[in-house]
This record gives C-alpha cells, structure tokens and sequence, in this order.
C-alpha cells in the first residue's frame, strides 16, 4: 500500500534516535531468537511501528465504512446465516474496489494503458500535497514554540489574495513577476498570522480563538474583495477573479499534461530552510525555548513576547506560500476564487500533527495525505465511495498516533520500556504541562 | 453584554501606589460614538425618515408602523452614547467603578442608530420583532455550543470539539425523526449522539492524556467526514426514509404569548427554546451556588487541591465532558428538527467555533454565554434582515462583525477575561 511505503520514510528522521534508545534492552543475556523477537517487538511498538498501526487501523476502520455503506454487502448481510460467505466476498470486493482505486488514483493508475498516463497519478499526489506540507510546515513550527495556531485556512486564504492580486493585476516579465507573487503570498499570510501574534504577544489574546475568528473573517473578506469591481472577471457573473498572467504562474515541471508545477519545489526548499531555521539558527532555538517552558525563556532573557511575534510571522509566510502555490500553479487558470484554498488550512493541521512538526515528518505526512486526497477523487469516480472517508481515516490516523497506547492495546502490544513511553509521545502532542 | 470593568478600584486608600488608569476604554467608547454621530447623524440627505414595525400580523394588539425622522434620530441617540462614554470617563478617572448599565446601554442606542440609519428613506419596513425573535433563534445552538464549552472547561477540559458534537447531534436528530416520524425523538437522540462525541474526547483526553485542542480539532474534522460520508452514501440516496425530519411545533404559552412584543420573541417558540431557558437558568444556579458546582469548578482551578480533600478529579471530569456533550449535542437538534430543515453536509458551518467563543465572551458564566450568543445572534439576524431590505454595507461586512467583536472582546479591550486555570492540563496523581 502507498501509506505504509511513504511513512517507513517518515520516521527515518527519528529512527536513529530511538534505536539508539533501543539499543540497551537486550542486557539480560537472552539468546539471538528472543533478542530477534524483542528486536521485532521494538519495531512495532516505537514511534515509527505505531505510526505504521495507526494508518493501518485507521484504513480497517475506513474499510468497515465503506462495506457497511456497499448495496451489494447490506443485501449480502440480509441472509448472513444462510451463506455467510456471501458477505465476506461482497465486503472484500467492496474494499478491496475502493482502496485499488485509491492507489490508482494516488500512485500509479493501472488501468490506464500508457505509463505516460499511469504515472499522472503520482503527479497529482505531488500537487496536491505542495500546499499541504506548505502550510504543515507553518503549523508544525508553531506547535513546536506551543502556539496552536488553528489559522492556516485564513493564512492561506490571505496568501493566495496577495499573489493573485499580483498575478493578475500587473503586467511584468517572467521570472521577476513570479517572484514578487510568491512574495506577496508570503507577506499577505505573514500580516495576517501576525495579528494574532501581536494580539497575544500584546493582550495575551488566546491564540485558537482569534485565528478561528480569523480564517472567518478571510472567509468573508475575500467573498468581499470578489465582488469589487476591480476584482472582477470581465464578462462573468460569478465572484471570480480574472485570469492570471502567465508570466506569474509557476513553471509546470512535467510537461503539459501534468499539473505538477515548481511551487513543489519551493515545498521542498522550505523543508530545508524550516529545518535550517529551527534546529541550526539563532531565532530556531528561541523558538524552541519558549515552547519547551517560557518561563526558563523569560528567566534565559529570551523576549517571549518578541518571538510569540516571529513564531505567528514566520507560520503566516509559509501559510501564505501555501496560497500562493494554490493560485500560481494548481487554480491559476480558473483565477481567484471563494474556494481557493479548499480545506488546506484543516488538512495542514493534520499534516503537522502526524508529521510531528518536524519537517521532514511533514513532508511524508503531506505526501500522504496528498495521497488520499488525490486517490480519493479517484475513488469517488470509479467506484462511487465519497471522498469524505479520506477525512475520517485522516483524522483517525492523528487520533491514534497521539494515543500509541491505544494503539498498542488495540494489537496487544506491550508497551515499550517504561523509560521511554514517556519519550514516545511526541512534544507537540502531549498538553503542555506550563500554560501562561 | 456583561458590563466593562475598568481598573481595579484602589484597594484601600493607604496604600502609597495606586494602579495607573485605563482611559482605553473610555476613548473607544468616544471615539465609536462620535464616528457614529458624523457617519450616521450628519452625513447624509435630509428629510428622510425611518419605519419600524411593532406588532406580527397574527397579534391580538396591533400596534401600528411608526415612522422616525432619520437624522434627527440617529444623532440624537450617538448624543446619548457620547453622553454614556462621557459617564464612563467620569467614573474611570475618579476610579470608581462605571455603572454595569453604560455598556448595555452604550450598544443599544449605538445599534438603533445603526438601524434608522440602514433604513432611511426605504419603502420597506424594519420589523423589530422578527428581528429580535430571529436574534433569539439563531443563537439557540450558539447558548447551547457555548454551555458545553462551559461544562468542560469549568472541570479543566477545553472543548474544541463543540462544533462536532452540534454537527453529531444535528445528525442523528434528524435521522432518529425521520425514522419514528416524531420530531420530539430526535430531541431525544440528539444529547446522545453528542455525548458519543464527548465520549471521544474523554477517552483521548482525559485517559491517554493527548492535548485536548488537538483532540478537539481532529475529533470535529472526524465528525465531519463521517456524517458527509453517511450524508452521501446512505441519506442522500433515500432522502424520505433517512432524512426528511418532521419540525418541532410552535408552543405559544397562553396569554404570555400575547405580550406585544415580548410575546412573540420569548413565548411563540418550539420547545427547544424553553428547553434552553430552563437549562441556562438551572446551570447558572448549579455551578455557582451547589456542591455539585464547587466541585465542577475547583477541579478546575486547583485539581490537586480537589484531590486532596478527597474529590475524584478525573470522574469529575469524565462526568462534566459527558453532560457537556449532551448540552451540545441538543443544541445541534436546532439545525434540523429545530428548523424543520433536512440534514445537509457541514451543516453547523463553524457554529461550534463561535459558541467557544461566545463561551470566552461569556466569561465562563451562563448568564453571559447567553448575552454573547443572543449578540451573535442579533448580529446574524440583523444581516438577514437587512439583506431583505438592502443597504449601503456589504452584506460580506455585515458577516464579519460578530467575528471582529470575538477579536476585540478577546483581546481585553471590552474587559480582561481569565479562563479556569487548570484547563487543558491533563490530570496526573
């Protein structure tokens, strides 16, 4: 299955750690066949093991959803005791239809009858997890400074107002218009991040409740800006923005016939700088200090209230370049919309959460989810299966990754040595023992 | 509105250093009043008047259309907020403190200038009753999202998930009426498709102890791909065996009902609504003034302290999220059965957000969790009406001022909040 390939790579990033942990158990002598199994046992129950169970348990239970909502099972379940088999090929089939299609549309389409187009499939997961690990970046490095910043939608929307403006509104060359659109998408969604950080650097603003009010009011404001004059399309009725120029669209990195466009790229670089940024800079490490106590931060004299500033600016910027992926490469030709963010800024914060805010977590977890989401047009398509399941298994994933007890009682697992379950539970998903 | 507190009047007249004053407040008050009385009373042509309805067509006692010269009024009632402004300013700087009718009374006449100045010189109507009755009908879920939220965080849970527990008992209250043909069934089923939710939470929160935001959050994007799926594959395909719900019935309650006024606001309503009386008031009274109540808040505030004095924190806890999720979860009935309105994807539409915050606005207390929801619900049902009517503001703005307001009052300028102070700390003995 897709998932399980792409999150083995997710925790490669932490494997070393914990096997460095995992090392010392074996002390007590045992021979090479229960070392092997307490080697097994370890895999299973540390954080990548648990990461694996989840998604797999979170499919089973999707797989449960889509046999129960199957005409074919429900009649199948109606004489159960006269042929059991009955429903347990029909519930097979039903599955077994419905995550084949979501592959198909994810990975690779193998009833298409060229590679060229089998592989779109793999294109699209790409774009339509660019925005995702953009904006889980933004989210997983305020996670880390313990900011919940529930706003990326807004973040988003603000971004994508910015670059379009500058996309459509502007006649420039090439290179130098597309760079000051990504800019733009970046300043719009740093702006208006940072107003929950002044407000909650400055009045102690709860920071969830104003970025919900937040992603609201940019709801409402882009609705707004859609209906001025200005902004809109000449000759069309709807609230939608003209075209842009070509010259502010980001490059298509696979020829015409793929959407995949260099805003995946820029995904990837951003990885790079937000790895840079908090584990190798200056600002990173205060980052980190105020999230881990800021308190000691204050006591350190780290300006807590400086970087509760900085931590919503730099979230809002990668927001921001989420929206300006959004409209200069996937919707750009359809112009700015209401719609132009989609569920991005919800999707994100799963993406965060399961990637564990760190960069290279969220990267595999936005191509994951950008997986299911591509695979799940696909599956709606083919085999009738609402894309809407994609949102239950992703939430259940979060769910059962955040509680790897659960997910060890659900398998009976033991859990691991008790000095490091306390270490599994990643920092971002355990409260926060210190609330100003 | 709850009343704005200035700073703390001085402690006793010993002490050396008084606390500095806070005009903040007093000049946002000015200012809003005296942008009013240019915007509204100055600008503008004359001779235009205002017509306000009183009376429903199916009143005993009819009260006829009045109709007010527009500029006239709407300046002289900005005069009456400035003179309120001027009132506070009095009492901030002799550090008293203002008297809790300046804000309620501050926002009313700012409003009613508002409206005369939206209606002026319109052939239709403003009915002020409809208005109102909407206002109270459109907060109905926002009272019950924000109780919910009130229940769990008084006991140290935050409740992000309200808005998957209105969505759940949207939900299965319509299909639960659909099916018995009965809307007081889905009434019924709706408190228990809330606590499944609550139930989520309690067991990721409060027994495995994983962030309870994040919980919230993950349960309301669980909620709503799970009844999107069920929408489509099951109620969309046979809508008049899953999802026809019958409406609750209108009970007018006997002579009240004929109140001018009053009467159809407060007493023409479905049962719902006095549903919704009846638990603010008991809340109110159960919080603050029973055992039950202490209990609830210092579990809350001081879990350990609870503890000690042998109070079971986490039953507490487990039991205060549960019976938050059926307050919420009744309150999502008010989507369907309370609207007479088929079940619809992602049909709460961030409801749940705004019952926390009217939750916050509230300051964690019924009786404000019920002014801040009615405000919102004034606001909603004032940009309904005015889209009937037609003016000047783009009904977009209209949209975003509950959510401004949410902001302002957040950020301290209507007054400071302080939340329980153990909420989102997971319990560990």
């Amino acid at each position: 299955m897709t998932s399980t390939s792409s999150t083995g790579g997710t925790d490669a990033g932490q494997a070393p750690a914990d096997q460095v942990d995992a090392a010392p158990p074996t002390s007590n002598g045992a021979p090479g066949a229960s070392r092997w199994r307490e080697v097994a046992l370890e895999i299973a129950t540390g954080s990548a093991g648990v990461t694996v169970l989840a998604i797999v348990l979170a499919l089973l239970f999707g797989g449960v959803l889509i046999a129960a909502a199957d005409p074919a099972v429900q009649s199948a379940a109606g004489y159960f005791f006269a042929r059991p088999l009955d429903l347990f090929s029909a519930v097979w089939q039903a599955v077994s239809q419905a995550y084949a299609a979501l592959f198909s549309g994810a990975v690779y389409d193998v009833q298409a009858e060229s590679f060229a187009r089998g592989i779109k499939s793999l294109t699209e997961t790409l774009t339509v997890a660019t925005p995702l690990i953009l904006a889980g970046l933004g989210l997983g490095i305020g996670f880390r400074s313990s900011l919940f910043n529930i706003g990326a939608q807004g973040q988003v929307v603000l971004g994508a107002v910015f670059a379009g403006y500058i996309g459509f509104a502007f006649n420039l060359p090439a290179p130098l218009h597309l760079l000051l659109a990504v800019l733009g998408g970046a300043i719009g969604g740093g702006l208006w991040a940072s107003i929950a950080g002044v407000l909650k650097a400055r009045t102690g603003a709860n920071e969830v409740i104003v970025t919900i009010m937040l992603n609201n009011i940019a709801v409402y404001l882009i609705a707004y800006l859609l209906s001025l004059h200005a902004w809109q399309r000449p000759g069309s009725n709807n609230p939608q923005s003209p075209a842009l120029h070509g010259s502010a669209m980001f490059p298509l990195l696979a020829g015409e016939r793929y959407r995949l466009h260099a805003g995946f790229l820029l995904a990837i670089v951003a990885c790079v700088v937000v790895w840079w940024l908090m584990e190798r800079s200056t600002l990173g490490f205060q980052f980190r200090a105020v999230g881990a106590n800021p308190e000691a931060a204050r006591t350190a004299g780290i300006s807590v209230e400086r970087v509760t500033v900085w931590v919503m600016l730099v979230a809002g910027m990668l927001a921001g370049l989420a929206g300006a992926a959004q409209i200069l490469g996937t919707e750009g030709g359809s112009g700015l919309t209401g719609g132009i963010a989609g569920t991005v800024g919800i999707d994100a914060i799963t993406v965060a959460l399961l990637g564990r805010s760190k960069p290279l977590g969220i990267f595999f977890s936005g191509l994951l989810f950008g997986a299911l989401r591509a695979g799940g047009v696909v599956m709606q398509a083919r085999t009738g299966t609402p894309i809407d399941l994609v949102l239950v298994v992703q939430s259940l994933i979060v769910l059962f990754i955040a509680a790897p007890p659960l997910v060890r009682a659900v398998f009976r697992l033991p859990a691991p040595g008790s000095r490091k379950a306390a270490v599994d539970v990643p920092a971002a998903l355990t409260a926060k023992e210190v609330r100003a | 509105m709850s009343a704005v507190t200035a700073p703390a009047p001085a402690a006793a007249p010993t002490s050396a250093v008084l606390p500095p004053i806070s005009l903040k407040a007093s000049i946002a008050y000015g200012v809003g009043a005296l942008a009013g009385l240019v915007l509204l009373g100055l600008v503008g042509p004359n001779g235009r008047t205002s017509g306000f309805a009183v009376s429903t067509r199916t009143d005993a006692l009819q009260i006829p259309v009045f109709h007010v010269p527009s500029k006239i009024s709407a300046a002289l009632l900005c005069l009456v907020a400035l003179a309120l402004a001027y009132l506070h300013y009095r009492a901030t700087v002799s550090r008293r403190r203002p008297s809790p009718w300046i804000a309620p009374g501050y926002g009313v006449s700012m409003v009613l200038a508002f409206l005369i100045w939206a209606v002026a010189g319109k052939d239709t109507v403003l009915p002020l009753t409809g208005l109102l009755a909407g206002s109270l009908f459109l907060a109905l879920p926002l009272v019950f999202g924000a109780l919910s939220g009130l229940l769990c965080e008084r006991s140290g849970v935050i409740n992000i998930a309200i808005e998957g527990q209105l969505l759940f008992g949207a939900f299965l209250a319509a299909v639960v009426a659909t099916l018995t043909k009965n809307a007081y069934f889905g009434l019924v089923a709706a408190p228990v498709a809330g606590v499944l939710v609550a139930s989520l939470l309690v067991l990721f929160a409060v027994k495995y102890h994983v962030d309870q935001i994040i919980v919230g959050v993950v349960l309301n994007v669980l909620v709503i791909g799970l009844t999107s799926y069920l929408f489509s594959t099951v109620l969309k395909l046979n809508a008049s065996t899953w999802n026809s719900p019958p409406g609750l019935p209108v009970l007018p309650i006997p002579v009240l009902s004929e109140i001018p006024v009053i009467g159809p606001v407060l007493f023409r309503q479905t049962a719902l609504v006095y549903l919704m009386y009846v638990v603010v008031a008991v809340l109110q009274v159960m919080v603050f003034r029973s055992r039950w109540g202490l209990r609830l808040r210092s579990v809350g505030e001081h879990p350990k302290a609870a503890d000690t004095v042998g109070i079971k924190v986490n039953r507490t806890r487990v039991r205060a999220v549960l019976l938050g999720g059926a307050v919420a979860g009744l309150g999502g009935a008010f989507y369907t059965v309370g609207n007479s309105l088929a079940f619809g994807k992602e049909m709460t539409n961030g409801g749940g957000y705004i019952a926390l915050a009217a939750m916050i606005l509230g300051r964690w207390r019924p009786k404000g969790a019920l002014a801040a929801a009615l405000l919102f619900g004034f606001a909603n049902s004032l940009q309904q009406q005015l889209n009937i009517i037609g003016t000047a503001v783009p009904s977009q703005i209209m949209l975003m001022t509950p959510y401004l307001v949410t902001i302002f009052a957040v950020a301290g300028i209507v007054g400071k909040v302080r939340a329980p102070a153990s909420e989102g700390i997971p319990y560990v003995k």
